[in-house]
């Protein structure tokens, strides 16, 4: 399907994913953080179909928005913020930590630049490479080909960590008998 | 009508990234700073994701890996704060401090 647009959807939807990002870090309320981030995931989601990965965006729409954001408020739910809402929301060297991390998007975001313009840049021709055809209607049995045939070792792996992450949090939330 | 550029996909990717950084430096509420290494996830999947559109379905699996990791990093970590704010009831990071000498 011929895409229609681009430009605006584009826009549209990574200035909303970047504005959810923003209110994720700065809001009191941990319920309404929690609602951003679903905005922000939501739009990722849509930069994915944009980029035609749409089995990875209903997986980001399931497991990210429906699944690890239902947790994420269930835990709200469950332990009592009031009383860290009116405390002071960040650390004492919140200036250095801000302070480094704009240094660290400064430097991506001028290496970026700075690789798409000069064209000896080992980056410049991965920039550069042509874009190969993605099928859009079989997107689905190709990744899970691929997850069967190319990186069946690294899916049983997979497998194996959510195993232990459940075993782990049973354990780790369980009330102590004693 | 022209497809946007893999170069406008890193830039969104980095300034996500960048907000997940900096929430999980200032923040004080743990549960805010799980969030914030989502949205870091998040920003690393995009860049995966964006690179698949010039090298085949491979960074979109890779993705799905990631996406497997956040919701096993998200449960253990969940986990770790119910335990926490039951001995403790706080849910600062900077008054975690039982191993400190």
């Amino acid at each position: 399907m011929q895409p229609v647009a681009t430009t605006f959807f584009f826009y549209m939807l990574s200035s909303l994913a970047v504005l959810g990002g923003i209110l994720v870090i700065t809001r009191r309320n941990a319920v309404h953080s929690a609602l951003a981030l679903i905005l922000t995931l939501l739009s990722v989601a849509g930069l994915y179909l944009m980029l035609y990965a749409p089995f990875v965006a209903g997986v980001q729409v399931i497991l990210y928005a429906g699944g690890i954001m239902v947790l994420f408020l269930f835990v709200i739910m469950l332990v009592n913020l009031d009383k860290s809402q009116k405390e002071e929301q960040f650390n004492k060297i919140w200036v250095l930590g801000l302070l480094g991390a704009l240094g660290l998007g400064a430097l991506f975001i001028g290496a970026f630049l700075k690789s798409a313009r000069s064209s000896d840049d080992i980056f410049h021709a991965l920039l550069r490479r042509p874009l190969v055809t993605l099928a859009d209607n079989s997107n689905t049995q190709e990744i899970g080909q691929m997850l069967y045939q190319n990186y069946l070792f690294a899916f049983e792996i997979a497998s194996l960590l959510l195993l232990v992450a459940i075993i782990g949090a049973v354990v780790m939330a369980k009330k102590r008998a004693n | 009508m022209a497809e946007i550029g893999i170069l406008h996909y890193l830039i969104v990717a980095a300034l996500l990234f960048v907000l997940g950084v900096i929430g999980v430096l200032t923040r004080r509420n743990v549960v805010i700073v799980l969030m914030s290494i989502e949205l870091i996830l998040n920003a690393v999947n995009l860049n995966l994701v964006a690179f698949s559109r010039m090298w085949g379905l491979h960074g979109q699996v890779f993705s799905i890996f990631v996406i497997t990791d956040a919701a096993a990093e998200a449960a253990v970590g969940l986990g770790i704060l119910i335990a926490f704010f039951r001995n403790k009831e706080t849910v600062n990071v900077d008054e975690v401090d039982l191993m400190k000498w």
